[in-house]
């Protein structure tokens, strides 16, 4: 890499060195990149702080908790299947993940026109999730009655943190889809034509950092 | 500063992408085949740690970071286990307390007078 003092030592010495090296601590690290992961980091508190909060909620509250298995199932082809648009919704994200990832990697190769399509094709697989989050939540506000307030299946507190959770899961997809056409646009015109395509890893971290939330409320919300 | 970037096999991606996809349906089926209690919250956090290590060490390129980015991000959400673990340690004693005073089970609490939420559908 670029820094000569990365030679045999081990982690911990590259850590004390990097830290007290009186100049940039991240070496070899784009300042973009290594604000996007601080970012992520405060957002990872948030979002950490919902699932737990959602936790203690769960773990205290005496009325029953609605099975979610049941609440998201769907009917298809006349019986009805658990959790069926949540797996669909699970599948989506993680494929425009995979997309993402390539687009980071075309961006490398300067395959512009590549990193383009892949990263247009990232975000209408977000704007896809975002739909199906809208029906899913027209279903359980329409049909179900569930609202931010009351749960006619239990404890209130269910349309609380589902609303709250997945809500701001939800304004975070939406944000990132903008996001990603922004960075796309501007790809395809040339406007990192003579810097670099790091600014193509930095969108995808984010949007990979979407996905790693909605792997956790999967399986806390959805799957516990 | 011309060689920072994160340039991999392709071939590497494709195989994690497909790994989210088996894990994805391994957790899917932990909800089908209605596992229950103990193991089903095993094997549910254990599909959700290899999906989060995947996504992060190779999507996110964690795995070819320096370890001072490395520890710097990944180190501090460990402070989030102790407010976990403060909040599940007094969970019980809460919810014991709410059954003494409020008799949960027997009448429910509401969280918001019902007047303007009892719209009928």
């Amino acid at each position: 890499m670029a820094e000569a003092a990365q030679t045999n030592q081990g982690p911990l010495t590259t850590i004390v060195d990097d830290w007290s090296s009186d100049v940039t601590t991240f070496k070899a690290v784009p300042w973009g990149k290594a604000m996007m992961w601080i970012f992520l980091l405060s957002d990872t508190f948030i979002f950490t702080s919902f699932l737990v909060s959602y936790m203690a909620v769960r773990m205290t509250q005496t009325d029953a908790w609605p099975y979610p298995s049941e609440v998201f199932s769907l009917e298809a082809f006349g019986t009805p299947v658990p959790l069926l648009l949540i797996a669909i919704m699970t599948f989506i994200l993680i494929t425009s993940s995979g997309t993402m990832a390539m687009a980071v990697n075309m961006g490398y190769r300067k395959r512009k026109v590549a990193v383009f399509w892949l990263m247009f094709a990232t975000a209408m697989l977000g704007l896809s999730f975002v739909g199906m989050q809208a029906f899913e939540w027209t279903k359980l506000i329409g049909d179900e009655g569930v609202k931010a307030w009351q749960n006619p299946m239990g404890a209130p507190q269910f349309g609380s943190f589902f609303f709250m959770i997945t809500g701001f899961h939800g304004l975070h997809v939406s944000a990132g889809v903008v996001y990603l056409l922004l960075v796309a646009i501007r790809v395809l015109r040339g406007k990192y034509d003579n810097t670099s395509f790091e600014i193509v890893e930095i969108t995808g971290l984010y949007w990979h950092f979407v996905d790693l939330v909605w792997v956790f409320i999967f399986a806390f919300f959805y799957l516990w | 500063m011309a060689e920072v970037g994160q340039q991999h096999p392709i071939k590497v991606y494709f195989i994690v992408w497909g790994l989210l996809f088996v894990f994805s349906i391994a957790s899917y089926m932990v909800d089908f085949y209605e596992f229950k209690e103990h193991l089903r919250w095993f094997l549910i956090v254990v599909f959700m740690m290899l999906k989060a290590g995947f996504i992060v060490a190779v999507f996110m390129h964690m795995k070819w970071e320096r370890p001072t980015l490395i520890t710097a991000i990944l180190v501090p959400p460990l402070v989030l286990l102790v407010l976990m673990y403060l909040l599940a340690f007094e969970a019980d004693y809460a919810w014991a307390s709410r059954i003494v005073y409020f008799g949960g089970e027997v009448e429910p609490i509401p969280l918001s007078p019902p007047s303007h939420a009892a719209v009928p559908h």
